[in-house]
Parts: structure tokens; C-alpha cells; sequence
């Protein structure tokens, strides 16, 4: 590495920028030296925005009176692809979306935005937010940090690698099975999934409306709550956005968490999808070590049972391709993307839409609306969709019966560290399994946050999850930051910084 | 209420048809690989034909009190020149007015 790393976290860069020990535009420079030096090999950034985020920089240093207070002041942020920014490139990944410059912005980017943070570009993920390693994208994987040969976990890959690779102090991501958590898990870092309806979707280009949910990834806890700060709160454009007040995040990370109960699904983890077997040694060691960290703390540690928690992929995949197939009919060649030369003599509106969609629209992406089609249809409905969204409600009834007796439900977050490119490309069954610990708080529109629990024999990240109450946050951010105190597994930086 | 009787598979057929339902021009081998992953896939779902779901609800969204209403007013929206900025093809500003084309629609 030939560029100096800059300070790391959200929270010192800001506290830096508000000292005047340093100025919006060399951080900005910094950074952006760093992203040039190493996202060659990552390939965490479909696009770097280098001269709007130097003239951003430059009016933050110029008007500093006026943004001295606000909470990112010369943060450079990274925002998945997936996520509109007016006036740049927004592609989900995919072909279909390959020239797409959307005239508005996500509101979690105009918050961020407002609050004085930087944009430096958007980052890869898989297709639509479709899948668990980033492979799917349309352009290329993302390699992970701590090891170029293996995934950075997905979908919000490239917002993992760039945060991981202090590429960026914040990335934004989005989390509709575990998008945000799992590549957390994988690069090392920390990603928070909100309760549905804490963030506004507005501007996030819809996989599965009833689960997608906009969050952060971060190197810190503290990091994370900065963020929520700012991103959370109801917004007239999205109507499941919740009006639930935005309590200061940061003000619950007392580092106290005695007589705090924290559930653990153990016949879950014992008998859970792929069987005893089905979590890798290294992952199950590292959490039940994890585990005894928050009793050393106070915390006590309860046996909660989640007996439908384990049909939960199951239903995820039912119920996020049957929504899937609907959202993405809007993508026919007609108001933007791709189209595709049409027969003028056939059925020519026909032939146009179809051929866009197969050619712009890569396999993952047809797989889901296949799969979403077919559950959907007539004579199969009841059977794969209303029962999916039945057991969605015993899931969900879990989970509410375990809140009754604990504070928040610890799991691993992955049941595997980091796989090898390609290893699980051409079974996505195997792929969909890497999502048994993280899709049941997209079902019960939980808040969730997975944070590093140490590291295998062979250098790769392990991640934890805490799962919480619908807007209790504070919770799983207090628990989570009181372990990050003790352990710190986030000052680790990967080889390829 | 029947029980259901779980299809044994996916036949090329029904993965034709629903390729129409939802306007994929698939080619031949995406037809064949699509059949077997789809039989792999809704082979392992089939598990949820084992829980009891008698009188269960169905739960479609985990909103907070479902969505929220608000005045039915007119806003601001989009300029017709930014909806038109990414079409594929339109007409800007012409006698007739701004709007997307598209191919013939009857014949």
C-alpha cells in the first residue's frame, strides 16, 4: 500500500474534520488514492465519482460555518448500486440497467447527503440484489479483502469489500435475506438490517417490497448508530416507512448489558438445514466463545426454541421470487435500460418485451422470476405462496414468543466463512442455504446486526448476529458494541489494505 | 379444503409456459437448465408441506400497522423531459406532444 490510511472510523474522521486538524478535500483526496491503489484487485466500485465527490469536498471546507455541526461532515460514503443517485449511474448490476442515470435520489442517500457526507461512488453487488457472493453481478465479482480468491459474501458485496478494505469509513447496503449481514460476516465489519419501515426505501430499486430493507455497513457498532442517526425516520415517499420517533443510536452504547437475557436457539444450530454437520467447526467455536464474552459481562445466556425458524429459507424463497416476479415486470424496454432489436413483422410490442428481459437480465435474475411465476400461478398458489406466507406467520410467532423471555436472539451469521469464487455458482441451492441464519428477520421485519466474532485458523473473518424487537435497535446495538469493547476482532485490517 | 397434491416435477412444458407468462424469450438450454434447477428448488420447498399451517394467517407484510394514508393531493413529480431522459426511444416535445415510442401494438 502506497497511500497513507486514513483515520478509520466514521467517528474519528468526523471529529477530525470538525478540529480543522483536517479538511473534507484531503480526506477525499486520501481516499480516493486508496480506491484507486487497491479496487483494481477488489473490484468493490462499479463507479467512482472522483470530481463531484472533490467539488462536494471542496463546498463543505469552503461553507464550513454552516456544516461544522452536522454528523458527517467529510465522510465518504460508498452506496450500493442498487440505490438511485440523481445525475449518476445506478445499474442493480445487470445489463438491463447498464445506462440508467436515475433524475432523483434514494432518500437514505439525500439524508446522508444533508448530513455532510461525501459520496465516492457506488458500489457491485449481485443482480438486483440477487444472491450471497456477489458473483451475479452483470460486470464482474467483487473479491474479498482477506483472501482475492474467495467472495466477499452478498449481496451488497462491494459495499463490504470497500468498507473492509478502508475504502470508505460507511457503505450503504441493502439486506432482503441477509445482504447486509452476511457479506458483514465474510469481509469482517459490521452491517445493520433495520426493523422494516425504520429506513425509507424510497429510491431503492425493489427486489422483494414485504423484506427489502436499506441499512449500513461500518468498521464499528458506534459507527452503525452514527449512521441509523441519520438514515432512519418516516419520509412522505415511502408508506411503510414507520413515524415511530428517531431516538439517538449512540446514546444506548452504555456498554452496560447487565441482566440482559440473550436467546440461543440451540436445536436450531444443532439440527438446523444441513444438520449438526451443517455449520462449519471454526464458526460454531467462534460464536460459543462470543458467547461466554457476554456473560463475562452480565449478560445471561437463555435456550430459546425457534422451531419453524429452520423452513425459513424454505418460505424466503417462495414469498422473495413471487414478489420478485412482480417487481421486476416494470423492466420491459419501454421507459428505461435495455431493449432489445425487435421483428417488426411479429408480434412486435410482444417479441420487444421478451427478448429485453432474456437479454438484459442475467440467469440468477430469470431463475427468481421463473421461480416467482410459477408459485404464483394458477393451480400452484395455494399451495407454494399462501403456504410460504402461513409458515412466514409461524416464523414470525417464534420469534415473538422468544421476546417474551430475552432481550435478543444470538446466531452465527453465516454458517460458513467465506467460500471460494465459483464454488457454488452452479448449485443455487447450496448458495440459498447460506441464507439459513439471516432471511428470518426479513420475514419478521426484525432488526438485526452482525458483528466480528474472530477470525479462522486461516485468517477469515467470522461474523455474529444479534436479532432484536421490532424499533429496538438500542438493544442489539448495546449488546453488540459491549462485545465489540472486549474484543475489537475490527482493528484486524485485511492483507490486501 | 383439498389436500394438495404435489406436483413430482417440473416439465419442460410448464417451464414454456411460464417463460410466456413472463415475457423471458428463454433459449433451449436455459429451458433445460431452468426445468432441473426449478425441480431442485421446489424439491427442497416441499418441506413446508410437512408443518400444520391449519388456521395459520397469511402474513404478506410485516409493515407497522400496514400503510399509512395521506391526503389524496397533487405533487410534484417528475418533468417530462427527466421521465423521458433514459427511454430506449421517445418523442421530445413534437406537435403531438412528449412521450415514449414503442413497437407496433396491433397489427
Amino acid at each position: 500500500m502506497t497511500t497513507p490510511a486514513p483515520s478509520a472510523t466514521i467517528r474519528d474522521l468526523r471529529e477530525s474534520v470538525r478540529s480543522g486538524a483536517r479538511s473534507a478535500v484531503e480526506i477525499c483526496r486520501e481516499t480516493l488514492a486508496r480506491v484507486r491503489a487497491s479496487d483494481p484487485a477488489l473490484h468493490a466500485f462499479h463507479t467512482v465519482t472522483a470530481d463531484r465527490a472533490l467539488a462536494r469536498a471542496a463546498d463543505l471546507d469552503r461553507d464550513r460555518d454552516r456544516w461544522r455541526d452536522a454528523p458527517l461532515t467529510g465522510v465518504p460514503v460508498a452506496i450500493k448500486d442498487n440505490l438511485c443517485t440523481r445525475g449518476v449511474r445506478t445499474t442493480a448490476a445487470s445489463k438491463m440497467l447498464e445506462t440508467f442515470v436515475p433524475p432523483y435520489d434514494a432518500t437514505a442517500v439525500a439524508r446522508l447527503e444533508r448530513a455532510g457526507a461525501v459520496m465516492i461512488g457506488k458500489t457491485n453487488c449481485d443482480e438486483f440484489a440477487m444472491g450471497s457472493s456477489t458473483e451475479n453481478s452483470a460486470f464482474g465479482p467483487t473479491r474479498n479483502p482477506w483472501a482475492l480468491d474467495r467472495t466477499p459474501g452478498g449481496s451488497s458485496g462491494g459495499s463490504a469489500a470497500a468498507v473492509a478494505a478502508r475504502l470508505a469509513p460507511l457503505a450503504l447496503g441493502s439486506d432482503t435475506g441477509g445482504s447486509i449481514r452476511q457479506p458483514a460476516a465474510l469481509c469482517g465489519i459490521v452491517g445493520l438490517k433495520p426493523t422494516y419501515g425504520r429506513v425509507s426505501r424510497y429510491g431503492l430499486l425493489a427486489f422483494a417490497s414485504s423484506l427489502d430493507q436499506i441499512g449500513s455497513l461500518t468498521l464499528t457498532v458506534h459507527d452503525a448508530a452514527i449512521a441509523l442517526n441519520v438514515i432512519a425516520g418516516a419520509d412522505p415517499a415511502d408508506a411503510t416507512s414507520a413515524p415511530d420517533p428517531v431516538p439517538d443510536y449512540t446514546a444506548a452504547l452504555t456498554g452496560d448489558i447487565r441482566g440482559a437475557r440473550i436467546g440461543v436457539p440451540s436445536r436450531l444450530l444443532e439440527n438446523g438445514p444441513g444438520g449438526p454437520d451443517g455449520i462449519d467447526r471454526e464458526v460454531a467455536g467462534a460464536f460459543r466463545t462470543a458467547l461466554d464474552a457476554f456473560a463475562s459481562r452480565g449478560a445471561t445466556l437463555v435456550d430459546v426454541d425457534l422451531p419453524h425458524a429452520r423452513h425459513a429459507v424454505a418460505v424466503y424463497y417462495l414469498v422473495a421470487t413471487a414478489e420478485a416476479s412482480s417487481n421486476l415486470a416494470r423492466y420491459d424496454g419501454v421507459r428505461y435500460g435495455f431493449r432489445a432489436p425487435f421483428d417488426r413483422h411479429d408480434d412486435a410490442l410482444g417479441s420487444m418485451y421478451a427478448r429485453t428481459r432474456a437479454g438484459g437480465f442475467g440467469p440468477e435474475v430469470k431463475r427468481r422470476i421463473m421461480l416467482g411465476t410459477y408459485v404464483l400461478s394458477a393451480g400452484y398458489y395455494e399451495a407454494y405462496y399462501l403456504k410460504a406466507q402461513q409458515v412466514r406467520t409461524l416464523i414470525a410467532r417464534d420469534y415473538e414468543r422468544a421476546f417474551e423471555r430475552v432481550d435478543a436472539v444470538a446466531m452465527p451469521t453465516s454458517p460458513t466463512p467465506a467460500f471460494p469464487i465459483g464454488e457454488r455458482v452452479a448449485d443455487p441451492l447450496q448458495m440459498y442455504l447460506a441464507d439459513v441464519f439471516t432471511v428470518s428477520a426479513n420475514l419478521g421485519g426484525l432488526p438485526a446486526v452482525s458483528v466480528p466474532c474472530g477470525f479462522t485458523a486461516g485468517g477469515l473473518p467470522i461474523g455474529l448476529q444479534l436479532v432484536g424487537r421490532r424499533f429496538d435497535e438500542p438493544t442489539v446495538l448495546r449488546l453488540a458494541d459491549a462485545y465489540e469493547r472486549d474484543t475489537n476482532w475490527w482493528k484486524r485490517e485485511p492483507a490486501h489494505v | 379444503m383439498v389436500a394438495f397434491a404435489m406436483p413430482a416435477g417440473v416439465t419442460r412444458a410448464q417451464v414454456e409456459a411460464i417463460a410466456a407468462l413472463a415475457q423471458l424469450d428463454l433459449d433451449p438450454s436455459e429451458v433445460e437448465l431452468f426445468t432441473r434447477q426449478l425441480c431442485d428448488i421446489l424439491a427442497y420447498v416441499d418441506e413446508l408441506q410437512q408443518v400444520d399451517t391449519s388456521g395459520v394467517p397469511p402474513t404478506s407484510h410485516v409493515a407497522p400497522g400496514g400503510a399509512s394514508d395521506r391526503p389524496d393531493e397533487v405533487r410534484p413529480s417528475l418533468d417530462p423531459p427527466d421521465a423521458l431522459a433514459n427511454a430506449p426511444d421517445a418523442a421530445r416535445e413534437t406537435p403531438l406532444g412528449s412521450f415514449f415510442k414503442v413497437p407496433r401494438v396491433l397489427g
